[in-house]
């Protein structure tokens, strides 16, 4: 027998068990192979649940586990880098029918992915933040700054921060769907989203693709931006 | 054959377990007779963080064994070339006293579907599997373990025992194995055979490593047992008396106790170390008598 066949059946309950498997002694393998069936189902929608914990907060965990049994199989893995699955995930909330009134699950998704990123992201050693004082204005403007790997930034038309905390430390929920932005740093070893406005999200963004210091800050306050990418370890060198 | 990668790693041969985050402080305060680690490959496979920081912690005070779950070395396709530089990148970061991987497969057309999956014994299976392991061998510039799996259903095309393709895999790569004595009790109850007939047939002048975890018990359609390899309790007595029997014959190797789901706190799972511990300490007090 192929591996395509065997593979085939695993995922698709409505193929009957592959020929030539047995129980040993000659009978066949029936439920034997259906063991395989719930281990892939049960290892995928359980790596899928650890990967979203506020996703399966937010539509409860009844609720989570069946719609996480459609996604994989729609949706296995491509990699053995269970940490990494799910970037297809806020896509697939954004279409899946019982889901699609709930417009701010994929941008939550997307957030508890960035968040996942981060904490994987490769180490990397921070300014002193004397070192930006050291810089006379001019050089300051013209700068270009290396962040670390571990930072991203992230804009909605939905409340995702506060969603994320209200379902990760018990702030209250907020009380209407305005947009937020997010940068996510890794000060010391777990990452830290902090709120930004949509402003200072284009204006890290620009940062991060090299955009000069004085060109990047332009028009949001550039001691809060600096200040806050300095707390939270973000800032990793000058490009020259 | 001259074996051409010598074990130039070895773990010791005393109780280790398999390494959980959540057992990091109570590892380090109080390991017990815990004298190495098991990681699983990729887990660690990310950039950075907190992952890699701490492995290093452990590595300072622990033997590693670095124990693959996602190569698919029996898969019908060619290796992941991606993930096997990965492997490598790994290994000669850590520098582990051992590597390990299972006689499985797990991805096909692309798809990693997150199980270890049978394989028919076949010659065009032991052609294939010993080409995967020579290629990881060759990648890794090291000797690695292949671990027997558990089994729930025989294939009809097999024409090779598992212990007899195990060792022809071994005579022709050069690679040492891996037993796993919860392995050998499930596939043992679950496909008809008893685990002493199998422990007969195999080399276990080649094992390197024991594994040991715990089952659950269920029923097939005919009612007969069905154990299912849960790695989610305390290892079941008949395993233990297992070990017991496979160390008489080989000697003391680096026993391990794997508790993957259903994780206890810390003290439970240095209990299951202390036991490993108590059986290698029999078998020296019988050397000593």
């Amino acid at each position: 027998m192929t591996q395509a066949a065997f593979r085939a059946a695993l995922t698709d309950a409505a193929l009957p068990v592959p020929p030539g498997l047995t129980d040993g002694a000659g009978q066949p393998a029936g439920r034997r192979y259906a063991v395989y069936r719930n281990n892939v189902a049960v290892a995928l929608s359980d790596a899928l649940e650890q990967a979203f914990p506020v996703i399966r907060k937010l539509v409860g965990e009844a609720f989570f586990r069946a719609m996480a049994g459609v996604f994989v199989r729609a949706h296995p893995p491509h990699s053995p880098l269970m940490m990494f699955y799910g970037a297809d995930f806020p896509g697939f909330l954004a279409s899946f029918p019982p889901v699609t009134h709930l417009a701010y699950l994929p941008d939550v998704a997307r957030l508890e992915l960035a968040l996942r990123h981060s904490y994987h992201a490769a180490d990397a050693t921070p300014i002193k933040p004397e070192a930006l004082l050291a810089l006379t204005p001019e050089a300051l403007e013209a700068t270009r700054l290396a962040l670390a790997p571990s930072v991203q930034v992230l804009s909605s038309a939905f409340p995702i921060l506060s969603i994320w905390r209200a379902n990760t430390q018990g702030t209250p929920p907020p009380q209407a769907m305005t947009p937020e932005s997010v940068l996510i740093a890794r000060p010391a070893l777990d990452p830290a989203p902090s709120a930004l406005t949509d402003a200072e999200a284009g204006a890290i963004g620009a940062l991060m693709s090299g955009v000069p210091l004085g060109q990047a800050l332009d028009g949001v306050d550039a001691a809060r931006v600096l200040g806050l990418l300095v707390s939270n370890n973000a800032i990793t060198g000058f490009l020259q | 054959m001259p074996d051409p990668h010598p074990l130039q790693h070895r773990l010791p041969a005393r109780p280790g377990v398999g390494y959980k985050p959540q057992h990091l402080a109570g590892i380090l305060s109080d390991p017990g007779p815990v004298a190495w680690l098991e990681i699983h490959a990729e887990n660690y496979m990310g950039a950075g963080g907190r992952p890699h920081a701490q492995l290093r912690a452990l590595s300072e005070r622990f033997a590693l064994s670095v124990h693959g779950v996602g190569l698919s070395i029996g898969g019908e396709g060619p290796l992941d070339a991606e993930h096997l530089a990965r492997l490598k990148h790994l290994v000669g970061w850590l520098n582990p006293a051992s590597f390990s991987e299972h006689l499985a497969w797990s991805t096909h057309d692309g798809a990693f579907l997150n199980d270890l999956l049978p394989l028919p014994y076949t010659d065009a299976t032991v052609d294939r599997v010993a080409g995967h392991v020579d290629q990881v061998q060759t990648a890794l510039g090291r000797q690695m373990l292949l671990e027997n799996p558990s089994s729930y259903l025989a294939f009809t095309e097999s024409t090779w025992s598992e212990p007899d393709f195990l060792a022809e895999i071994a005579r022709r790569t050069g690679c040492g194995l891996l037993l796993d004595v919860n392995n050998v009790f499930i596939s043992a109850t679950n496909l008809g055979f008893t685990p002493q007939s199998y422990l007969d047939a195999f080399p276990l002048d080649l094992v390197g490593e024991i594994h040991l975890g715990g089952h659950e018990g269920d029923t097939d359609d005919l009612g007969a047992p069905l154990l299912i390899d849960s790695h989610g309790r305390a290892v079941a007595d008949p395993v233990w008396a297992l070990l017991d029997r496979v160390l008489a014959i080989t000697g003391p190797l680096p026993c391990l106790v794997e508790w993957d789901n259903d994780i206890p706190e810390w003290p439970v799972l240095r209990a299951e170390a202390e036991r490993a511990a108590a059986a290698l300490g029999r078998l020296a007090d019988r050397a000593a008598a």
